[in-house]
């Protein structure tokens, strides 16, 4: 088959240029298997996440002709192979070296968010029902592309004052769960920056999982906070009894 | 000299951020331990994340008839009785609270029309038993456990390879590591530790393991002087995909089989009707997977070197619930729909029966201060695994393990890590940058799973056995001359160069029990002694670090008690 050319993006946080490297195309090759191609004959020292190939643990998200994905499930006959295919890391985070980013402070981030906690007196009885309108949400494998992708974080890098997609998604898998019985509204609002988000759904979009993040997690989630905090009715109560 | 590094101490170190790891990690800190959780890729990102079909357990919502005592018979039949009874015992008894645990940590499983807990059949178990959420039940039990621990609060230590245990007066004192990020050294201080490393299978070239499956954990111990028991045992999973070549290996969930799926060969004959007509696609892996192979080599293979797998017989709509992520990953992948055609598969390399040989209740290695459970640990599975049987393992040997550790930790001395250790440690990390000239690791890593797959494969004979041996040694003094370019910042080759040295221990372990077993049982198959014989049905083997040399010998298996040879003898 016809060679293809990879331009890997190399380099640290001080500096860094792209590099092509030419390799051999193969029958159903994804672009991981590309650049473990490329680890194994021309560049071992190339720095990549990857843990399943199977888009499971969402550890090898890249931006890939300038499109947030993962290089496990993106194929390379999907790809214009007539010019190069550029592996770049993702943007929003801290570069620690080549397609290798820092992510840590996602995990700071999740700290916050308090855990499921069962209503007092529950008989672990659920229908199916409940669990099938949980399971959007519960589906995620943490890749943080919405993260990476999302404009508060990336343009405006508010990470302060956001907790960015993934944590909403989390949050509302946490909401949504039948027995649950915390509040987590107020942080959503004060700590988690729930109204930074104007849904333009690009964290949607690039999805690996194909969860409704704005439609089915944020936007409710929106509302909860508009309820408990901006319903007139309740703003005027809470003037007049002080609570 | 320690203070040269930085250092980290906790009572009760965790390797592994796995299913085992972090169950291990959550009881460690009910005991009042600190707790330290080290992990080779970032937390969340195990292999357990590609655990699919389910989480064995008696638990009786969806057939009454169920209980400990056929699980317990179901384990041991299906690891043709060379199982520890008593971690089987244990396993039966205390999955079905394990998964009412983790339920109230807020994990979510499908459910039955009365609201309890969904189960599914599966191969090897007589009942329907496996607890499961569509076909991502790993991911959901791993963020349980993962947030579970946040909350609790341990130390988390991520990307970070342990080479070496650091061993004072006869006990495990600590651990050599390096920060795959930096490439700067750490030590761990701790009064006890916990190997849940997981598997073997990157030995392999068709395997459906990830690349951080390089037997870490068993050869740490074995290097630090612990036993490893019935090394030989290697599953290789029927179902991996066959094609295109770049996903070769990965795992097809047997929850395709448990929902009905049905083998067919070439010419559309539901070949397992030949092999096992009572189980057909639902017997044991062990068995589909010679089953598959050879259909394959006589000549009724697929395309591409397999069988076909098809489960478009169901409704569409009920593939895709059921089975979303084989969907996903067919059509995306392969350029198959599942719900309208067959799928190819074929035998993968996926999960090690054997690994460190523990006490049963405790997870206590022969090396005081060092336990290990999950895959990391030998035993429970005997000489074949069923399938859901090992989320169900992490979660009550590693509940056991870190309770164990715990408890140990209280009356341990304060550690003491020995500086000419930590020096050789150094020494042998850094070899491969000091070298002018040498070999990619890359290669010998290559060479070596062409060496495991074609020679300590499904089917093994003596002479290839030897083989392999031989070639072993041939790549263990090419690893020992790889060399590495580039700086120690994230670098892929050195952190290769390092688990290729874990890989060949392993390798070796295998290779040598597999030579020695002179029979064939579970998923161990001899060509040479086809036979199931009795007399090594009494016998397990140990393996053991005498100076440089790896040393085998087998030690006779504990007689079981009259109750539970009762339970066995019931014809279910």
């Amino acid at each position: 088959m016809a060679d293809v050319t990879l331009r890997v993006y190399r380099g640290d946080s001080e500096t860094g240029a792209p590099v092509d490297y030419k390799l051999p195309l193969t029958e159903g090759m994804v672009v991981l298997d590309a650049v473990h191609y490329v680890q194994a004959h021309q560049a071992p020292d190339l720095a990549v996440r990857w843990n399943c190939k199977a888009a499971k643990c969402g550890s090898c998200s890249a931006e890939v002709n300038g499109r947030p994905r993962l290089m496990c499930k993106t194929r390379m006959d999907s790809l214009p192979l007539d010019q190069p295919i550029t592996v770049f890391p993702m943007k929003s985070f801290p570069l620690i070296k080549d397609l290798v980013t820092d992510v840590s402070w996602n995990y700071e981030v999740n700290k916050k968010i308090p855990p499921f906690q069962p209503r007092p007196g529950v008989d672990w009885k659920i229908d199916q029902k409940d669990v099938d309108r949980v399971q959007e949400f519960r589906k995620c494998i943490e890749c943080f592309l919405c993260q990476n992708v999302c404009h508060v974080l990336r343009d405006h890098n508010k990470t302060a004052q956001f907790a960015g997609p993934r944590f909403f998604v989390r949050t509302a898998g946490l909401e949504m769960h039948p027995l649950d019985g915390a509040d987590r509204t107020r942080l959503l609002k004060e700590e988690m920056g729930i109204g930074f988000c104007n849904i333009t759904k690009c964290c949607t979009e690039v999805c690996p999982e194909e969860i409704h993040i704005t439609d089915n997690a944020i936007i409710p989630l929106k509302e909860r906070v508009v309820d408990q905090f901006y319903d007139p009715l309740t703003m005027l109560f809470r003037k007049i009894t002080g609570k | 000299m320690t203070s040269k590094y930085e250092t980290h101490e906790n009572d009760v170190l965790i390797i592994g951020a796995g299913g085992a790891g972090l169950r291990a990690a959550i009881e460690a800190l009910a005991q009042g331990a600190s707790v330290g959780v080290v992990c080779k890729s970032l937390l969340g990102k195990a292999h357990t994340v590609m655990a699919e079909g389910g989480l064995a357990a008696a638990m009786c919502n969806v057939d009454q008839a169920d209980g400990w005592q056929p699980h317990f018979r179901d384990t041991m039949r299906g690891g043709k009785f060379l199982n520890n009874w008593r971690m089987a015992q244990l396993h039966a008894q205390e999955a079905p609270d394990r998964v009412r645990e983790l339920e109230q940590w807020g994990a979510l499983f499908d459910r039955t029309d009365k609201g309890e807990i969904l189960q599914r059949a599966f191969g090897g178990h007589t009942y329907k038993r496996l607890c499961h959420v569509g076909d991502r039940t790993g991911l959901e039990m791993i963020r349980t456990l993962q947030d579970r621990g946040v909350q609790l609060g341990f130390d988390v230590y991520m990307e970070c390879t342990v080479t070496k245990l650091l061993v004072d007066n006869g006990r495990v004192v600590g651990a050599f590591a390096y920060w795959r990020e930096s490439g700067r050294f750490v030590i761990f201080k701790a009064k006890a530790i916990v190997i849940a490393t997981g598997g073997i299978g990157k030995s392999w070239r068709v395997t459906s393991n990830s690349w951080e499956c390089t037997g870490d954990g068993m050869a740490l111990a074995y290097d630090a002087g612990a036993e490893l028991l019935d090394m030989e045992f290697v599953q290789f999973h029927p179902t991996g995909m066959v094609w295109p070549p770049g996903v070769q290996g990965i795992l097809v969930t047997e929850a395709v089989r448990g929902e009905g799926g049905i083998l067919r060969n070439k010419n559309g004959e539901r070949f397992m009707e030949k092999y096992d007509p009572k189980r057909m696609e639902l017997s044991t892996r062990d068995v589909v997977a010679r089953s598959i192979y050879t259909e394959v080599k006589e000549g009724r293979g697929s395309p591409h070197g397999g069988a076909f797998l098809d489960i478009s017989h169901k409704p569409a709509e009920y593939v895709k619930r059921k089975l979303p992520s084989m969907y996903h990953q067919f059509k995306e992948l392969a350029d198959v729909d599942i719900t309208a055609g067959p799928m190819e598969v074929g035998p993968t390399c996926h999960y090690v029966m054997g690994g460190i040989r523990v006490e049963a209740e405790t997870g206590q290695s022969s090396l005081p201060g060092l336990f290990a459970a999950g895959e990391a640990a030998g035993g429970l599975h005997g000489a074949n695994r069923l399938g859901g049987n090992s989320l169900s393992d992490l979660l009550v040997f590693g509940r056991r393990a870190g309770l164990a550790a715990g408890q140990y930790s209280k009356t341990a001395p304060a550690p003491v890590a020995d500086d000419s250790q930590i020096a050789a440690a150094e020494r042998e990390v850094l070899a491969p940058f000091e070298r002018t000239e040498g070999e990619n690791p890359y290669t010998v890593h290559h060479d070596l799973q062409e060496v495991m797959q074609s020679l300590v494969g499904i089917f093994r004979v003596e002479d290839d056995l030897k083989k392999a041996l031989a070639e072993l040694e041939k790549l263990k003094a090419r690893a020992a001359r790889v060399r590495v370019e580039g700086s120690r910042m994230f670098n892929p080759g050195w952190h290769l160069s390092q688990d290729l040295l874990r890989m060949l221990t392993v390798s070796e372990a295998a290779a040598l029990a597999a030579l020695a077993r002179q029979e064939s049982r579970g998923a161990h198959s001899r060509l040479d002694y086809s036979k199931t014989d009795d007399a090594w049905g009494k016998k397990n083997h140990v393996i053991v670090k005498k100076g440089e040399q790896m040393t085998l010998f087998a030690v006779p298996t504990v007689e079981m008690p009259d109750d539970l040879k009762a339970i066995l003898a019931e014809d279910k």
